[in-house]
């Protein structure tokens, strides 16, 4: 038994999606309904990759302090998502459970009911904290982590910047134009989790090896359709002028500083 | 009936986004009628304000909010419930949704009534449009900030009921929830107010860097300009992950979104993350040495060239025209005469 309100284990749960990691100008498929990835590579969205940095940071500190801990990621997706799953193991999470659905973006309401199902498939782990970015990079929907908290019963606070656990549950902070807003939540308890609580670690050579061997586990996801369908993408008119060029090195400063006194900044 | 949740400042006055979820709920055509936890604000065209009264609704509270929303919509029944897309807005709405088992459609610029309703929302920060269908018995979206002004929301309800001569003060409806204590779990504790100084999202000028910047003291430079121009430095995410930069300077995406009257980008390659964070500036001059990165080709102006020649230049030549002497050292930040 722990004599100290710590408990001796520690599970979080990190939900991530496998997004594109679209350039300069974005291409659509024929049918207008997502974006062509066929020359583009994939990653996860920055809001998730801290999330999941911030969890193995939770672990290493938990398990520094003599506990035990583990880190499990989450993604609903298609197969090729198991990339991403790879990429957190190998920043250091301990498993990887693909909810598998056919497409690469569904929508929030069964992406929430395929996250439900991914935890129904080990419905022996308890986990004390379920994080997720704050919103997802492409779609921004914002909406399924508080969807599966409520599902659970768990507190859910998202815009999250800053985690710290204390003998109550957590103390969670947020930033707002005005200054930082703090809550303090019991455990278990959901957080979405916003770029810049942390700047994440890059995978060393030996997280690489183990996230190669890593066993992922596979369940079926839940994609019936929700009330709210996509029918199709586009991209917004964009009507620039031409760019127009003040000349080149430092010999261009006055003709900035023309411009800066007719914009009136200076 | 549309009803339109009003997130009111602790001053009373109306959140960010106010205007925009106005107009788009007016543009829909349907009678609209405010929701505010808060102070009922000025000059509201509506008929009807509810205002919601409980000991856990006194500060933000995602959860106790979400969950008097849910009682509301069983009380009066209303054709859909909108709210600004803030951070707050689409938190609150979620936990709505969540609770009540509804769709939500979030940073939505426009709303159309019918079966199913259809819509517009905003993707990727703004670089794609999703044209959408949403079937509910009652619609919940959150309307994203510049709905007013894209056109699409441009219905004559909007502009006229919000222009007139001033409207009769609505009737204020208390409704008191019931709400479970637990959910007192999910409130903000304690403020830590913001530090003195320009802010990024507000600034009138913004001068970023980017990995072209090389380091965390190269940013010195960009410092000495915003000072001298009153505005606040920016960074992309490279300069963040560099950790050259707090994130709270990071425009963009996953960073801040701001419309300033000038962006100046120094050494940021314009990919689009970064694109949606400054594309609504009035003005972009890019200072690059690529004169093929997108954000060159999509400035207002540009200069080619190493910015860490340019920007020193143009911080002499406005100190020429100022009549300020040259230094030869850095001057300090903010001694600038201005
Ligand atoms: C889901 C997602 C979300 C993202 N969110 C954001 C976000 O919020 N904000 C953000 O910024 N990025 C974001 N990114 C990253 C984004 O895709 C780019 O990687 C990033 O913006 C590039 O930063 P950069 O322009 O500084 O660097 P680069 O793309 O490397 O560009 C550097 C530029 O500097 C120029 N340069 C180099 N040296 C000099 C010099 N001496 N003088 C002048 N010019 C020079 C080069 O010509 C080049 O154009 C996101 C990415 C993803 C996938």
């Amino acid at each position: 038994m722990s004599t100290t309100a710590e408990p001796e284990r520690r599970d979080v749960l990190v939900c991530i999606k496998r997004t594109p990691a679209v350039g300069a100008r974005i291409a659509l498929t024929d049918d207008g309904l997502a974006i062509d990835t066929r020359h583009l590579g994939f990653t996860m969205g920055p809001h998730e990759e801290c999330a999941v940095e911030e969890a193995v940071r939770i672990a290493e500190s938990h398990r520094a302090a003599g506990g035990t801990a583990r880190v499990t990621v989450l993604t609903v997706g298609p197969p090729d998502a198991a990339e991403q799953l790879r990429y957190a193991i190998s920043m250091g999470a301990d498993e990887g459970v693909l909810v598998e659905v056919p497409t690469e973006e569904l929508d929030p309401e069964p992406t929430a009911a395929s996250i439900l199902a991914g935890l129904r498939s080990a419905p022996d782990t308890r986990y004390d904290l379920l994080l997720f970015g704050t919103d997802s990079a492409v779609a921004g929907n914002a909406q399924a982590g508080i969807r599966v908290a409520c599902a659970l019963g768990l507190p859910m606070v998202a815009g999250v910047k800053g985690i710290r656990f204390d003998d109550s549950g957590l103390e969670l902070r947020r930033g707002t134009p005005a200054g930082i807003e703090i809550y303090r939540v019991p455990l278990p308890a959901a957080v979405g989790v916003k770029e810049g609580i942390n700047v994440p670690r890059y995978p060393a050579v030996t997280g690489r090896m183990r996230a190669r061997k890593a066993p992922l586990r596979t369940v079926p996801g839940e994609p019936a359709a929700g009330g709210l369908r996509t029918v199709a993408l586009r991209r917004p008119r964009e009507d620039r002028p031409e760019t127009v060029v003040l000349g080149s090195g430092a010999a261009a400063a006055p003709a900035v500083v023309d411009v800066l006194a007719e914009l009136g900044v200076v | 009936m549309l009803l339109v949740l009003i997130d009111t400042e602790a001053d009373g006055t109306p959140g960010p986004g106010t205007g925009d979820v106005l107009a788009v709920a007016h543009a829909t055509g349907l009678a609209v009628e405010v929701v505010t936890t808060g102070a009922v604000p000025d000059g509201l065209a509506v008929r009807r304000v509810h205002r919601l009264r409980h000991d856990l609704l006194t500060d933000h509270a995602p959860e106790a909010l979400g969950e008097a929303l849910v009682q509301l919509l069983a009380a009066v029944h209303p054709a859909g419930l909108l709210a600004a897309a803030t951070e707050r807005g689409d938190e609150v709405l979620a936990q709505t949704a969540a609770r009540a088992g509804l769709p939500l459609a979030t940073r939505c610029l426009a709303l159309c009534p019918g079966e199913p309703w259809s819509l517009t929302r905003v993707r990727s920060g703004g670089v794609l449009l999703e044209d959408a269908e949403l079937t509910a018995p009652v619609v919940l979206a959150t309307v994203a900030p510049g709905a007013a002004a894209s056109g699409s929301a441009s219905a004559p309800a909007a502009s006229a009921s919000a222009s007139e001569a001033p409207a009769p003060a609505p009737d204020v409806v208390e409704f008191v929830p019931e709400l479970d204590p637990v959910l007192a779990r999910t409130r903000v504790v304690e403020r830590v107010p913001r530090a003195e100084g320009v802010s990024l999202a507000t600034a009138p000028v913004v001068v970023s860097g980017g990995r072209g910047v090389g380091s965390a003291d190269g940013y010195a430079v960009l410092e000495e300009l915003a000072a001298l121009l009153g505005g606040a430095v920016g960074c992309s995410r490279v300069a963040t992950n560099n950790g050259w930069r707090s994130h709270s300077d990071q425009v963009g995406l996953t960073g801040t979104q701001i419309a300033p009257d000038l962006y100046i980008a120094c050494g940021i390659s314009g990919a689009t993350q970064h694109w949606v964070g400054c594309m609504n500036a009035r003005t972009i001059l890019a200072i690059n040495i690529d004169a093929e990165a997108p954000m060159v080709t999509r400035a207002t102006y540009a200069v080619l060239g190493d910015l860490h020649e340019v920007l020193p230049a143009v911080i002499e030549e406005i100190r020429a025209r100022s009549g300020t002497v040259d230094r030869p050292d850095p001057v300090p930040v903010g001694v600038a005469d201005r």
